[in-house]
């Protein structure tokens, strides 16, 4: 393959970056503050040329078309797949973000280029056809992550955030270096292809600790227990829009990279790192239940509540099925648009001085108060809850379908008795906002763009979503059957 | 028929008056949800008349591949014609109910067109799938009618109900998920008719029993119930006893018996076992309640208790009976809850000692609470002895004992409706407030009327209701056969008598006779 090939393939990555440092330096020339409304825009135009660049890409079957820089990086159907949920995730938390800056007095332009190189970390991450590529594309994902994360610099509970996902990245990225030295050593390649081709036969116990190693370092990327317990601290003490983004984009990228090294370089070692993700599944499942049970942040709550998503996904993974790694990214497309909404809701939760509320108790009545906003976010509880007629509900579905598909009737009994547990803290919201009597704490006017996301998320998780599920199918499957193609 | 697709449109007509509710102020709103459910309850008569009996076992059979995995599937028999019909009756009649209902009024119209939306599409699904979805989201509108518009301790009582019943209902999904993966098709006519493995169907069996007992509700997971009905409003505690109990039966007649018949008969002794307990527990217990509403949900779960006897008596009487005595129950105890919120529109206490000797201030009120009394004991002529009577009938092939216990049931609901009725209607007039209640208005006689016709239509003339599930339950019933029980009353031939007897005694003088 030409260099010229390669470049072509990778359009998107480098669209990014070069807006990106384009951008750069228009926000030196402007002045950070005052640019960056207008480069906030421009990046959310940016993020949808990028959509737009990959949505060809839906249906490239694997193979060596596709492949760029000498089999490096993949350009396709699953990284498209994937990329177009992390585009539009990160646009949507991106457009969120000015007002709630701008009244925190941190809008610096800054913000949105780095939610651009994010992005295109997060591309190369799902792209990768080797755990170079796969280190690279991570590491500049958490780089600008970290950043974001503290963005607020005054304010101590963010810098705290920033402080503890970098501290718990950085060991993350040292537990996943080491085993990727494991595999490199026991396999003698870091390509995907190569590793899968020499685990052929067998899996030698050094690969298998390699394995355990790289599961470990991405479980704490998706956060699954027993990795999780960043989560709730990062997700609280972050800026609001960013933890919209850190609940949505990098998780579709962590978890799409995890199939990636899953099914791809240890595809034909399945049996190796089955039993790892039964139980980490079964484990975020019941522990992001519970966790939230006793939350009165409704950040916290998310959060506990994306550490339970994360369970649901994985039981696609266990599987070990194109039926269950297409179930995921079902989930994973279902899953953006109900994190979305709710960070939103929770973004347009203010009082009468324009403050961000946060809090369990300050919703209380908001049913009376703000009709709307009470029913977006009570469609996104239901939603997550996985109870019908809501589109949360088909993801829980067909991740219950692949697994029972794959023979694991006891593992799907086990995690869908133990949604019922997860029910009880989403209902406890609802009950909240529908039953108790008005705080009357929410009086503040939300933004145009709050509302309109609310609403495109909440008419995508309501029944009408269903009339999307064998377009969503249909491309999922195309998505996963690349990552069988080797195989 | 010109191909309306008169399904389809029973499910638009109220969803389309739900969403028009939240938009729109209170008094809008009710005349949209009244309009509504009366276009449904029309569509509904045109439903009955336009359903062959003998002819196709399904019939307005809809099929629109719309999404992936499952189909928008619709079509009725006989039995689900009758729950609709069921359902549409009842709806308008709880609207008009409502009329005390004073705060949010378009959510609350809003809510019980979902319902309405949710229980047709139970009873219209031909899709597994498309029925689980209607099935379970339920759980939203109902959670927060008894929420919102409950009493006093509305959000015990709105937690117990939604954890409980989606407690029951996930691991059928799982059931579900198997069954289609085995047998490779959504589609329920079919299902009905696959032999699922015999040892497969007793997990599987399990698995819808967990849901449909909890949705029954079946001795011991009936405790949701009583808290549930007396914490919702008038119009909730009538859908939920009218209406969403029969879900659960609707489920073992149509999944349950018909896709795994041997596991049926094997778990018959459970199910007998439970029921037994049900009739006569929850009897006494109704005999001691202090709150009507109570008292009445209590009976309900004996009531259901005979139903789900008369289902696994695997015989066309006990089928037969268990669906009148569904149709009558939705019909009987809608009509008793009915009573008590007349009542407690007027006092707002459901406390039985509170009232007394009404049936001097209010005669109206004491004729129409006596017919519902009468036809919840099962007198003759009502509906309610017309299901009991067939029900036990059908289960006295099968077990003398289960038949002994649960006529006990019929004692003893004599014994607590009539106790009740006493205390309510009859005696001196011991509370001044009581006694000074107004009769009847027109708006609550045009709620009641239409139910007490119906309990006598369906006590004196039964045969315009069995007549359009005769083919359907003979369908059952076939389908059974061949896991049918032995009876245990084992009749043996009368030996005919020895022919030199019989001289012998002709020998005899006397033996002329």
């Amino acid at each position: 393959m030409d260099l010229m090939h390669s470049l072509r393939l990778v359009a998107p990555e480098e669209l990014l970056s070069l807006s990106g440092l384009a951008l750069l330096l228009a926000a030196a020339w402007l002045g950070s503050a005052r640019a960056a409304r207008v480069i906030t825009w421009l990046s959310i135009a940016v993020l949808a040329t990028c959509t737009v660049l990959v949505l060809p890409g839906l249906s490239n079957p694997a193979g060596a078309e596709v492949q760029a820089f000498g089999g490096l990086y993949s350009a396709d159907a699953f990284a498209a797949f994937a990329k177009v949920l992390i585009y539009i995730a990160a646009a949507a938390t991106l457009a969120v973000a000015p007002p709630f800056l701008e009244k925190a007095g941190a809008a610096r332009a800054e913000y949105p280029i780095l939610v651009l190189f994010a992005a295109m970390g997060m591309g190369i991450m799902v792209s990768a056809q080797n755990l170079l590529t796969l280190y690279i594309g991570l590491e500049l994902n958490s780089l600008a992550a970290y950043v974001l994360a503290a963005f607020l610099k005054t304010d101590e509970r963010s810098a705290e955030a920033g402080l503890k996902y970098f501290v718990l990245g950085a060991l993350a990225s040292g537990i996943l270096l080491f085993g990727m030295s494991l595999t490199y050593g026991f396999t003698g390649t870091t390509s995907y292809a190569g590793i899968a081709a020499a685990l052929q036969g067998g899996i030698a116990k050094g690969a298998l600790f390699g394995l355990t190693f790289v599961l470990a370092g991405l479980a704490f990327k998706v956060s699954a227990v027993p990795f999780h317990m960043w989560t709730p601290d990062v997700y609280e003490g972050a800026p609001t829009p960013v933890t919209a983004f850190f609940a949505s984009a990098p998780k579709v990228a962590a978890l799409g990279l995890t199939m990636r090294v899953a099914l791809e370089a240890f595809g034909t070692q399945a049996a190796a790192w089955q039993q790892i993700v039964i139980f980490a599944a079964i484990a975020s499942i019941v522990v992001g239940a519970l966790g939230a049970i006793g939350q009165t942040n409704l950040k916290r709550l998310l959060a506990y509540s994306s550490i339970n998503n994360v369970g649901f996904i994985l039981i696609g993974l266990a599987a070990a099925t194109p039926a269950g790694a297409s179930a995921m990214l079902v989930y994973l497309a279902i899953y953006v648009a109900m994190t979305v909404g709710g960070f939103v809701a929770v973004l347009m939760l203010k009082d009468g001085a324009g403050n961000q509320l946060e809090m369990l108790g300050d919703v209380a009545g908001l049913s009376r108060t703000r009709p709307l906003i009470a029913a977006g976010l009570a469609m996104v509880m239901f939603s997550l809850a996985g109870i019908p007629p809501l589109f949360g509900f088909w993801g829980k579905f067909v991740v219950f379908q692949a697994a029972v598909e794959a023979g694991m009737v006891p593992l799907a009994a086990l995690g869908i008795a133990a949604s019922v547990i997860g029910a009880f803290y989403y209902l406890k919201v609802v009950k909240v906002m529908y039953f108790d009597d008005p705080a009357g704490k929410v009086i503040g006017q939300s933004d145009m763009v709050h509302a309109v996301l609310l609403l495109a998320s909440a008419l995508f998780i309501s029944p009408a979503g269903y009339l999307l599920t064998k377009c969503l199918g249909h491309f999922a499957e195309t998505a996963a059957a690349v990552l069988f193609a080797g195989a | 028929m010109f191909g309306l697709p008169i399904l389809s449109l029973m499910l638009l007509v109220p969803l389309a008056g739900a969403v028009a509710c939240l938009l729109v102020e209170a008094k809008t709103a009710r005349t949209i949800a009244l309009a509504a459910t009366t276009v449904d309850f029309l569509l509904g008569i045109v439903l009955w008349n336009r359903y062959e009996i003998g002819g196709a076992q399904w019939q307005f059979t809809e099929n629109a591949p719309l999404f992936a995995g499952f189909a928008w599937k619709l079509g009725i028999d006989g039995i689900a014609l009758m729950l609709i019909e069921l359902s549409v009756f009842l709806m308008p009649i709880c609207i008009l109910a409502s009329h005390a209902i004073e705060k949010r009024v378009g959510e609350y119209m809003a809510a019980f067109l979902l319902m309405e939306v949710l229980m047709i599409g139970v009873f219209a699904a031909q899709d597994l799938f498309l029925f689980y979805i209607f099935f379970e989201a339920g759980l939203i509108p109902m959670y927060l009618i008894i929420g919102i518009w409950g009493g006093a301790e509305r959000i015990y009582a709105s937690y117990k109900f939604f954890l409980y019943t989606l407690l029951g209902s996930v691991l059928m999904l799982i059931a579900m998920l198997w069954m289609v993966n085995e047998a490779g098709t959504t589609d329920i006519p079919t299902l009905m008719a696959y032999d699922f493995p015999v040892a497969a169907q007793k997990w599987l069996w399990l698995a819808f029993f967990a849901s449909f007992a909890v949705k029954m509700p079946m001795w011991p997971v009936h405790t949701w119930l009583p808290d549930a009905h007396v914490q919702a409003p008038t119009a909730g505690s009538v859908i939920l006893a009218g209406v969403l109990l029969k879900m659960g039966g609707y489920g073992f007649i149509r999944f349950s018996l018909p896709m795994f018949p041997q596991a049926s008969a094997d778990y018959a002794v459970l199910i007998f076992a439970l029921s037994m307990v049900a009739v006569v527990y929850t009897s006494l217990v109704a005999l001691v309640q202090h709150d009507m509403k109570k008292l009445i949900a209590y009976s309900s779960v004996a009531h259901m208790a005979i139903v789900t006897v008369g289902l696994f008596a695997f015989n066309t009487q006990g089928l037969e009976g268990s669906m009148v005595v569904m149709l009558s129950h939705g019909l009987v105890s809608g009509a008793l809850f009915l009573c008590v919120g007349v009542i407690y529109d007027r006092l707002h206490t459901r406390e039985i000692d509170r009232y007394g000797g009404l049936s001097i201030n209010m005669p109206k009120y004491a004729l129409f609470f006596m017919l519902f009394t009468m036809a919840s004991v099962g007198l003759p002529g009502t509906s309610g002895f017309v299901g009991e009577f067939l029900s036990l009938a059908g289960i006295y092939q099968v077990s003398s004992w289960v038949t002994l216990v649960c006529t006990t049931g019929i004692i003893l609901g004599a014994g607590y409706m009539l106790y009740l009725y006493r205390r309510v209607a009859f005696g001196e007039q011991k509370n001044a407030d009581a006694a000074a209640m107004p009769d009847l208005n027109a708006r609550e006689w045009i709620m009641l009327a239409p139910i007490a016709a119906a309990v006598l239509w369906m006590g004196v003339y039964p045969e315009s209701f069995l007549a359009p599930m005769r083919a359907d339950i003979a369908a059952l019933d076939a389908r059974l056969a061949a896991a049918r029980p032995q009876g245990d009353a084992k009749p043996t031939a009368g030996q005919p008598m020895v022919a030199e007897e019989h001289a012998a005694h002709g020998a005899a003088p006397e033996g002329a006779h």
